[in-house]
Formats: structure tokens, C-alpha cells, sequence
């Protein structure tokens, strides 16, 4: 008996693969191996016999068992080692292609500059592209023929000047507040023309307009929101304001507002106490376009202003030839252009990817 | 505008630094463009005295000049043809910097002669454009004297002066600004009247409303002689060239004093002047050297000969002073700022009078006006001068503003002491009596009301006391953006995320492209070239020129895609929000694991489909259809519509359209009409979910069917035969060949079976399937391959 286990044992000992250890678990254990003829001749013993046979029995099975169990995973592993030393790759090589696009600096802005006005409570209005001489100048205080109508290179649809491509988004302030009651406080960003094509000029360009139309808003709160509005666009608290007397037929009083910034190596930087940059142009709703839109100027009152995105895309991004926003180089939009997910929130800040990008 | 510090100084008594008049000034709103101070950038240059002049051995043209700088003599090679013995110029000694060429002076050899200087002409010194010959200075000054010394150039300011402000166009206007800021005060330069002592023998009446007041002088004996130096140089100083007396005493009113003169050649005229409307083919010869065809309503002066002058614009050829000239009509005039501007654009005519009067000229001081001109023309050219005549009078119009000086803390938020803002507004030149604010005559075309007074006064209070309010807490808001506003974000964010860059392009292109993108006609009447003069009818031509400039670099593979406006009309709203993306050439570059192929229709669709199901469009529902633009490949194109509406378009662009831009890669696109979508539906009213927890299984068929039969027709019928049971149907082949049967292909199909309630029995998948084969031969005319 002994010598028949060891002689098993010996054999799984011996065996160096898993068809032949298979074998030798048929037949040692199967229905008619050995150890399983063994225990059919227990029916022939006596109790005693029987009980001392079958224990021993049971302990060569379960040793045999066992031995043919640790042999066959050990061979498996071998088997595994085997396989996977024959399957190695080189995995310095590339990857299949994925191609990436990018979303244009104008768009990316445009979505920062909503998030922050969002926060300010004001609300989004648009306007056509096209627009008639009431909604782009003459509502807006332009005389018919006054030199302030030669500020702005108009773009005309037709012979008499009825239509033209807007120079501003300021018509969406009159196209609002002849449709809603005030209080109103909207932003208004879109594309607009002027008849102008040079280093810094492209007749296409895109701009933002603010208008807030109360009873008591003032030029302080004007200036209080842009203040807001520069130190979370430009992410920094250390951005100053500079207001100068201008004219705008649309507003009374009227103001540039100037940013204090450096530019220093070429490099320009948002900071105070540096220099002056002019970065928009606003003031106090005139009154006679409230009273255009309908409105009493005695009873209500507001200011306005209206900014270049593109301009500020530039600067905040460091973006040098406006010309080229419009060429649709596939080069210049993966450099300057935002990943797909890189969307400013509140939650994630607004130009978190902006170092990492590319 | 420009104006120079001692023109400055003649209208305001002030001690003011440079630096405090230029900060003031843009302080104010009157924003300093440009200071120059001609005296740092002519550091170096001294005077010189050249003792001798001989030929340059080596050149017919050059002269060998010997030059004394008060200390040493210095050999010197000029061309200048104006070298004399004797004569002082302005010598650049070795190292000093030439304004013009911004580079220094070396010791140089001319053909062979070392030169160790450069004697001067004006230009080099960006003192004027003279390049004749070099600066003759007729000074007493000794060789060595500094030439700043000499020269004593002026501070030259150039401020913007915004349309409203039509008196800062002379340089008084921009001294009582500063006086009102605190700068100085103004000064009184008007002269005593002047008395003729005969009568004009020229008269003048006026039959326009556009010019109320037209007054003249008849001034006989001038000399017309050149200006005097302090003239000369002030003119020169704000960029005018000096001309004669005559003509340099009108520009002098008109910089000075923003008040537009003409002269007359006297004894050139015929017969009375009269200003009146010209008639439809009248003709002027005016001084800028063209010839203008004049129409009915424009403003001339003439005399019995035709039309003189434009009034208020340009003068004539034919009767404008000379050298000889020694009888004149001074003209001091004042025309209706409209008729100026509607006349000069129609001509195309412009002038610094014109500039000046378009933005209003101050009436009630026309007659003061003319008694400065000529007493300065008597003072500088003689003669003896006739009595005015006024033809029309002073317009007698006045605006008196009732003023609640509250209003200013109400719109500024700044709080300033009453006293300090009567103090300002008299200082401006408003009558202030209590409440009741008059208005100057030289504002009457800025200020109609409260809000301008309280422009006013900030401005000179200063905006940098503007307080910094915070803007009052609004109600909380859950997003600003309008539905269609939104959508534009997630395309946008959608087809970047699908591999392509997002492009912005004009809105308008070359119209003669246009007709192949189903022109509208939607013409620019001032294009900014001829090649960008309507208005896009659809977002791909543009986009296809970007492609076009991309393949010109080298970029073959090319994939963009713009989120913008295409015009349907001219007027105002007639456009709609597209997104159009297009890919060129291969999928990608070669690559070891993917090949690249070349782009195709499925590509733009898929594009399409990304877009629309980026906004939440029910891309389920939607039907294939064939008839998209011609602009795209006839075959390899179509439309995914829900029910009639387009939603979009996709597919190959047409070879010739490639052609026409010059394209040699194959390319696709697709364009989807974001307007066109349904509604967005709240996501809070979604159905619940269910899931079975029972086995999905699937059964493939091989059908055989006309190959012109559209394979969604199949899919669509399957997935019908049972909506509950089966829950997707895959197409995994398509196979036309030989193996097919003429006019026949052969697809394959899987169909996804998901058991709701029960395991499905063999009979019943076996029911099922017999049901697929029926309705696929039906609806498909698509037969079970055997």
C-alpha cells in the first residue's frame, strides 16, 4: 500500500506536464485507477478491517489529491511564464491617434467673461448681426450726419444706409429695453463690423456689452462692477481702474476706462501702479435712449459699457495678431486654442488649464 | 489736434509744468495723444560758421567744406547745393543721434575724403520735409551756440478732441478747459472793433438757411507779404506749412481760435457774393487741386461768375491770393453744421474748416471774428479796410437749462460742495443764476440738458473721486443662459471633444463664391474689398478657404468647424445659428496600427450626429434623405430630418467646389441648423429606468437585396416588428461583388433581443425570426440568403 502511494507520488513528482499528470490522476483516482480499485475490495473486509483500510484509504487519497493539485498549478504557472515570454511588446511605441480639438480663444473668453457676469446677477441678451439705423445709431443718439457717426466705420446694406452691419453691440441695449421693464441688468456679446483693416483692426471683431437700467445706479456702481469684473477676469486683486472723460452719443457722462498694467521684456501684465492701458469705453445711459426705448428718464437711470473680447483674449492670453483669431490656421488654434474640457465655472475657477494646455 | 506751448500761453496765463497741462488735460477728457519736445531730441546740434567751400576732387555734385565750431575747424563733405562762405547752419559734431534716421553720426569717407560731421537739412532734424538744401540760420548766434538756443523749439501737444467738442478745435477752447480745471485763467486776445473807413464795394447777401450770418471786409493795399517768424513758427510747430501772410492769418484764427476764415482775391471776383444752394453740374477748381461737380443743396459762395468756394469747405483756385495780390474779401461765416457734413460726404471733401464747422463753429463770435483777422492783417500786410457787412444776423437762439444740481451725486455718486460746481460751470463760460443754467454759445452743440451739465462738472471735479460702489445683491440666479445659448456651448464643446478645431471666419465672402452656396444676395454697399462684399448664405465656403490656407502650409488634414451666423436676408434677424465642420484629406497620418483612410461622408455624419446628440436632438428619430445642397457630392450626401425639418446636412463637397478653391484633398462636412431643433425637454421628466435581469440574446440573417434599396429602410422594419422584444439591430456587413447576383448586395444583420418578463422559448425566437424575414422581403424587398 505504501509503496503503491509513494510509487503515485513519485510519478506526479516526476511528471513535467499537464496532460501527463492528468493521466496519472485517471489513473490513480478515477473510475478505475488504482487507489479507487482499492477501495472497492473494502466491501470484502470485516468492520475492523475495514475501518483501519478505509481511514488509510482516505488519507492516500487526499494526499494524492493534494499532490496532484499543487503539481498542476505549479505547472500552469510554468505553462503561464512560458506563454507570456513569448508575448512581449515593445510599449515604447505610439499609441493609436487621437485627434484633438481645441475651442477658439473668442469662444473660451466669451464663456469667462458670461461666468462672471452670471455671478453679478446679470442676464444674457443678443441681438442681430444686421441691423436697421434705428437700433445702431439713431436710437443710440447718433444725428443722422453728425461727425460721432464717422467714429464708427460703418458697413452698409443698402444705398440709403436703412441697414447696416451693427458697429456695436449697443443696439442690443435698445432692442432690451424696448421689451423689458427695468430693473434690467444684461450682458450682450456678439460679433460686430467696422470698415477697418490694419495691424490692429479686422473688419470683424466681437465685443460685449453691459447695460444696467434702474432708479438709482451710478457711475460709482459702474465703477464697482468693472473693478469686480477686471480682478476676476485678469485673477488678480491687483488691478486698478482709471476713469477719463470721453463722449459717446449714447452715454452722459461719458468715460474710457483705462487698467493699470506693465508690460515689461514684451511681456504685459495686469498690476497697478505701472502704467495705463484704454480697455473700454462706458457711462450713464443717455437719457434721450431711455427715452427712446420708451422709458422715462427722470424715473429711471443706468450705465453701460461695451468691451472687445478679442482684445481681451489678447491680452489675457498673451495672443499678439488680432488677424489671425480669423484665419483658421490649424496651427494657431491647437497653440492658442482650449482643450474640449477646459470649461471655466464658478466651482473650478476660470482659467485653471490655461498653464497646462497643449 | 495740435497746438504748441506758447500758442497756449497766449490764451491762458499759467505757470503749469508740461507734465501738469498734458495730465490735466487727459484728465479732463481731452486725451493727450502724443507730447513732443523737439528741444531734447535736437541735444548736440550746435551752430557752425563754414569758412571755406571748395569741389570735392572725386565728385562733380559734392563740396569739400571747411567748418569753424567756435572751438577747432573740421573737414566736411556735403552735397547740399545752398553752401556758401559765410553761412551759419547746424552742425551734427561726430555722435550725435539724427532724429530722421534715428542712428548716430561717424567720422565717414566720401569717395575717398574722411568727413567728421554732417551739416543739416530741415527733414534730417524732423523739423519740416525741406530737403533742398541745408538749414540756413541768419542768426547772430556764434559758432558753438547749442542749436536749441537758437532755435527755441516749442512743446507741441496733440490732443484728441472727441466729436462733441467742437471748440477745443481751437486752442482757446482747450484753455478754458484748463483754466476751469485750475490750471491758470483764461486770457481776454479779442481786439477793439474794427472801424472801416469806406464802404465795400463788394456786398454780399445770403438766400440759405444753412448760413445765417456771412460777414466780410474790404481790405485794399495789402501786401501779401511772407509771415513773421513768431507766425511761421507757430503754424509750423502744429504741422501747416507757412504760405503767405494772407493765408497764414486764417489758418492762425482757425487753429487758434476755432474760427474757419476765407480770403478773397478782390480784383479775381466779379460782382457781388451770395451764398446760395448750387445748382445740379456746377463746377469748382477748389485749392486741393481737384475739381468738384457740385450739386443743388450744397452751400457755394459765389459771384457773378458761378460758385467761388464751397462754403465752409474749400475755396476756389480762381479767386484765391497770390503774391500779387493786393485787394482782398475776408470772409468770417458761419454754416450749418449738417449742410457741412451731407455736402463734404457727398463730395468727398475734406478740410480743416470743414472738420471744424461739421462739429459746430461759435456763432455769436463770427463778428468779433472778423474785427481779429483783420486787424491782424492790417498789422502784418497794410492797407486800409472798408466797413464789415452782415448779411443774415446772429442767430438769437439761447438754452437755458433748469438744473437740480443733486442730479450730479444722483448719476456719479460723487458729493461736491455746491459753490465748487457753480464755480466750475462759470468757469466754462455757463451763466449760472441759481437754478437756471445758460448755456455759451460755443457749446450750444454738446449741451441740451442735465446730463450734460453734470458731465460737466465731474469731469472737471475729476473722475478719480468717483466712488467704488458695489453693486447691489440681485436675486440668485440658476444660469443666464438661453436655451439656444446653451446649445451653441455644448456643439461648440461637443465637436471639440470629436477631434476638431474650432475656427471663427468673416461673416461675409466673395459674393461671386456665394452663388455656389445658394446666394441670397445679400450685398455690403462698402465692401472692405471686393472679395468680401455679401454676406455668407452658409458657413462652408469660408471654412473651406481655411482648408484652402491650411493645404498652402503643408496641412493636409484639416479638421475645423465654426459656430456662427448664416444670412438668409438682408434685414435685421434674417439669420440663423449654424454649426459646420469639415475634415480633409485622411482620418490621420500613417501609423503603424490604424492606416489612415480618406476621410468620407460617414465622417461628417457622424460629426452631424455628435453635434445634434450634444444637445439632447432626438437622434433616434431621425430620417436619412438625399436632397442636400448642389454644393455637396450628388451621390455621397444627404440630410438627417426630423419629420420636413432639416436638421442637417452631410457629406462629401462636390469636386468642382474643390476645385474652384484650389483644393486637392477630398473633404467633407456637415452643417447643422441649431434653430431648427425641437424644444429641449427637462431632463426631470424622464421616464423611470427599467432593467431586465434576464439574458439579452442575438440572431444573425444574411439578406440579399436591390442594391438601390436604402439599407435603413431594413433596419427601420426590423426594429418595428417587435418594439418591446427587440432592443437594437446592427448592420456588421455590406457586400456587393461577384459572389452577389447583378443589381443585388448582400447585408448583414444582427438583431438584439432583450427578454422583458419570461426566457423566450426556441418557438417563440423561432416566431420572431420568421417575422424579421417577412417583413424585411415586404418592406425591403430583402430575401434570407440561402
Amino acid at each position: 500500500m505504501d509503496n503503491l502511494i509513494n510509487d503515485i507520488l513519485n510519478k506526479i513528482e516526476q511528471t513535467s506536464d499537464l496532460i501527463a499528470l492528468d493521466e496519472i490522476r485517471v489513473s490513480a483516482l478515477g473510475k478505475k485507477g488504482t487507489l479507487t480499485e482499492q477501495m472497492k475490495t473494502l466491501g470484502t473486509m470485516s468492520p475492523e478491517e475495514r475501518k483501519i483500510a478505509g481511514q488509510a484509504l482516505n488519507v492516500a487519497k487526499e494526499k494524492i489529491a493534494k499532490a496532484l493539485d499543487e503539481k498542476k498549478q505549479l505547472l500552469e504557472k510554468l505553462e503561464l511564464d512560458k506563454r507570456l515570454a513569448t508575448e512581449t511588446i515593445d510599449v515604447s511605441m505610439p499609441v493609436r491617434p487621437v485627434i484633438e480639438g481645441r475651442i477658439h480663444p473668442v469662444s473660451q473668453v466669451m464663456e469667462e467673461i458670461l461666468t462672471i457676469f452670471a455671478q453679478m446677477g446679470f442676464d444674457l441678451a443678443e441681438g442681430p448681426d444686421i441691423e436697421d439705423d434705428w437700433h445702431c445709431f439713431e436710437a443710440l443718439n447718433f444725428p443722422k450726419n453728425h461727425p460721432a457717426r464717422q467714429m464708427q466705420a460703418t458697413f452698409f446694406m443698402d444705398e440709403t444706409g436703412d441697414t447696416v452691419l451693427r458697429t456695436h453691440t449697443s443696439p442690443v441695449q435698445i432692442r432690451t429695453m424696448e421689451n423689458k421693464k427695468p430693473p434690467i441688468r444684461i450682458v450682450a456679446p456678439g460679433r460686430t463690423y467696422r470698415c477697418d483693416y490694419d495691424m490692429t483692426h479686422t473688419p470683424m471683431f466681437h465685443q460685449i456689452e453691459g447695460l444696467v437700467i434702474d432708479k438709482s445706479t451710478n457711475m460709482g456702481h459702474l465703477k464697482g462692477c468693472l473693478l469686480e469684473f477686471m480682478k476676476k477676469f485678469f485673477e488678480t486683486d491687483d488691478v486698478s481702474l482709471r476713469f477719463r472723460p470721453s463722449f459717446f452719443p449714447f452715454t452722459e457722462p461719458s468715460a474710457e476706462c483705462d487698467v493699470g498694467c506693465s508690460r515689461e521684456n514684451g511681456e504685459f501684465k495686469i498690476e497697478s501702479g505701472k502704467g495705463w492701458m484704454e480697455l473700454l469705453g462706458c457711462g450713464m445711459v443717455h437719457p434721450n435712449v431711455i427715452k427712446n426705448c420708451g422709458l422715462d428718464p427722470e424715473e429711471y437711470q443706468g450705465f453701460a459699457f461695451g468691451v472687445g473680447i478679442d482684445r481681451l483674449a489678447m491680452l489675457k492670453y498673451g495672443i499678439p495678431d488680432l488677424r489671425s483669431f480669423f484665419e483658421g490656421d490649424m496651427r494657431w488654434m491647437k497653440h492658442y486654442g482650449f482643450l474640449p474640457l477646459d470649461v471655466p465655472t464658478v466651482t473650478s475657477g476660470l482659467s485653471f488649464n490655461a498653464g497646462v494646455k497643449k | 489736434m495740435k497746438f504748441c506751448l506758447s500758442w497756449l500761453k497766449d490764451y491762458l496765463d499759467t505757470n503749469a509744468s508740461v507734465e501738469e497741462i498734458s495730465a490735466t488735460l487727459t484728465k479732463i477728457g481731452l486725451e493727450v495723444e502724443e507730447v513732443v519736445d523737439n528741444a531734447s531730441a535736437l541735444q548736440g546740434f550746435i551752430v557752425a560758421e563754414i569758412k571755406t567751400v571748395e569741389k570735392h576732387p572725386n565728385a562733380d555734385k559734392l563740396n569739400l567744406l571747411s567748418v569753424w565750431t567756435g572751438k577747432e575747424s573740421l573737414q566736411i563733405v556735403c552735397g547740399a547745393p545752398n553752401c556758401r562762405v559765410g553761412m551759419k547752419g547746424v552742425l551734427a559734431p561726430i555722435g550725435t543721434l539724427i532724429p530722421k534716421f534715428n542712428e548716430r553720426i561717424e567720422k565717414g569717407s566720401i569717395r575717398g575724403i574722411e568727413s567728421f560731421g554732417m551739416m543739416c537739412a530741415e527733414d534730417e532734424l524732423c523739423l519740416g520735409s525741406d530737403h533742398t538744401g541745408i538749414i540756413d540760420l541768419k542768426t547772430d548766434a556764434v559758432a558753438g551756440t547749442p542749436f536749441v538756443d537758437v532755435l527755441k523749439p516749442d512743446i507741441v501737444f496733440d490732443v484728441n478732441v472727441t466729436p462733441n467738442r467742437g471748440d477745443c478745435f481751437g486752442i482757446n477752447g482747450i484753455a478754458r478747459d484748463l483754466a476751469a480745471a485750475g490750471l491758470g485763467t483764461l486770457k481776454n486776445t479779442n481786439v477793439e472793433p474794427v472801424k472801416g473807413t469806406f464802404t465795400s464795394p463788394v456786398l454780399v447777401s445770403t438766400t440759405t438757411s444753412d448760413c445765417p450770418l456771412f460777414t466780410i471786409r474790404y481790405i485794399k493795399g495789402v501786401k501779401n507779404v511772407e509771415s513773421p517768424d513768431w507766425l511761421k513758427k507757430k503754424l509750423t510747430a502744429v504741422g501747416l506749412r507757412p504760405i503767405s501772410a494772407l493765408v497764414d492769418i486764417t489758418n492762425y484764427f482757425n487753429i487758434g481760435e476755432c474760427h474757419p476764415l476765407h480770403v478773397f482775391d478782390a480784383d479775381k471776383l466779379n460782382g457781388n457774393l451770395v451764398v446760395r444752394s448750387a445748382k445740379d453740374g456746377e463746377t469748382l477748381d477748389a485749392l486741393d487741386e481737384k475739381i468738384y461737380t457740385l450739386s443743388e443743396g450744397m452751400v457755394v459762395v459765389a459771384d457773378d461768375n458761378g460758385p467761388q468756394s464751397i462754403a465752409g469747405i474749400m475755396g476756389g483756385t480762381q479767386t484765391g491770393v497770390d503774391e500779387n495780390t493786393t485787394n482782398v474779401v475776408l470772409e468770417a461765416a458761419y454754416f450749418n453744421p449738417m449742410s457741412i457734413a451731407t455736402t463734404s460726404r457727398k463730395l468727398n471733401a475734406e478740410s480743416d474748416s470743414k472738420m471744424r464747422f461739421e462739429r459746430g463753429v461759435d456763432v455769436a463770435s463770427t463778428i468779433q471774428a472778423n474785427h481779429n483777422a483783420t486787424q491782424m492783417i492790417l498789422d502784418l500786410c497794410g492797407g486800409e479796410v472798408s466797413e464789415m457787412v452782415i448779411a443774415g444776423n446772429i442767430p438769437e437762439e439761447t438754452r437755458i437749462i433748469d438744473f437740480d444740481f443733486a442730479k450730479v451725486e444722483k448719476l456719479t455718486g460723487m458729493q461736491i460742495e455746491q459753490s465748487n460746481m457753480e464755480r466750475i460751470l462759470t468757469t466754462l463760460g455757463f451763466g449760472v443764476d441759481g437754478n437756471k443754467i445758460t448755456v455759451p454759445s460755443w457749446r450750444m452743440n454738446d449741451i441740451f440738458g442735465s446730463a450734460d451739465l453734470v458731465e460737466e462738472i465731474a469731469r472737471i471735479y475729476g473722475y478719480d473721486n468717483l466712488p467704488t460702489l458695489s453693486m447691489r445683491a440681485s436675486e440668485p440666479v440658476t444660469g443666464i443662459l438661453l436655451p439656444n445659448q446653451r446649445r451653441e456651448v455644448a456643439v461648440r464643446r461637443a465637436l471639440a471633444q470629436n477631434g476638431l478645431c474650432q475656427a471663427i471666419t468673416w461673416s461675409f465672402m466673395d459674393s461671386k463664391l456665394a452663388k455656389l452656396f445658394g446666394s441670397k444676395g445679400i450685398k455690403i454697399n462698402n465692401p472692405i474689398t471686393a472679395d468680401l462684399d455679401e454676406m455668407r448664405p452658409s458657413l462652408v465656403p469660408n471654412l473651406l478657404s481655411a482648408i484652402a490656407r491650411n493645404n498652402s502650409r503643408g496641412i493636409n488634414n484639416v479638421q475645423i468647424f465654426e459656430v456662427g451666423p448664416e444670412f438668409l436676408g438682408a434685414k435685421p434677424t434674417q439669420q440663423q445659428m449654424v454649426a459646420c465642420a469639415l475634415r480633409s484629406g485622411k482620418t490621420n497620418d500613417r501609423h503603424w496600427a490604424q492606416p489612415p483612410r480618406d476621410v468620407d461622408a460617414f465622417d461628417a455624419k457622424a460629426d452631424a450626429l455628435v453635434a445634434l446628440a450634444s444637445v439632447d436632438a432626438p437622434v433616434q428619430s431621425l430620417q436619412t434623405y438625399r436632397n442636400a445642397p448642389s454644393y455637396y457630392h450628388p451621390g455621397r450626401s444627404g440630410c438627417l430630418c426630423l419629420g420636413k425639418t432639416v436638421l442637417a446636412n452631410f457629406g462629401e463637397i462636390h469636386p468642382s467646389i474643390l476645385k474652384t478653391f484650389g483644393i486637392k484633398e477630398n473633404v467633407v462636412a456637415c452643417e447643422v441648423f441649431l434653430d431648427n431643433l425641437p424644444p429641449a425637454k427637462p431632463k426631470n421628466k424622464n421616464k423611470a429606468l427599467h432593467v431586465s435581469s434576464l439574458m439579452p440574446l442575438s440572431r444573425d440573417f444574411a439578406f440579399v437585396m436591390d442594391k438601390n434599396t436604402e439599407v435603413a429602410k431594413l433596419i427601420n422594419a426590423i426594429k418595428g416588428v417587435d418594439k418591446e422584444l427587440i432592443s437594437d439591430v446592427r448592420l456588421f456587413d455590406v457586400y456587393e461583388g461577384e459572389k452577389c447576383p447583378e443589381g443585388k448586395k448582400s447585408v448583414a444583420i444582427e438583431v438584439l433581443i432583450q427578454p422583458k418578463e419570461k426566457t423566450l422559448t426556441e418557438e417563440e425566437i423561432e416566431s420572431l425570426s420568421r417575422r424579421v424575414i417577412g417583413i424585411a422581403n415586404k418592406v425591403a424587398g430583402a430575401e434570407l440568403r440561402s
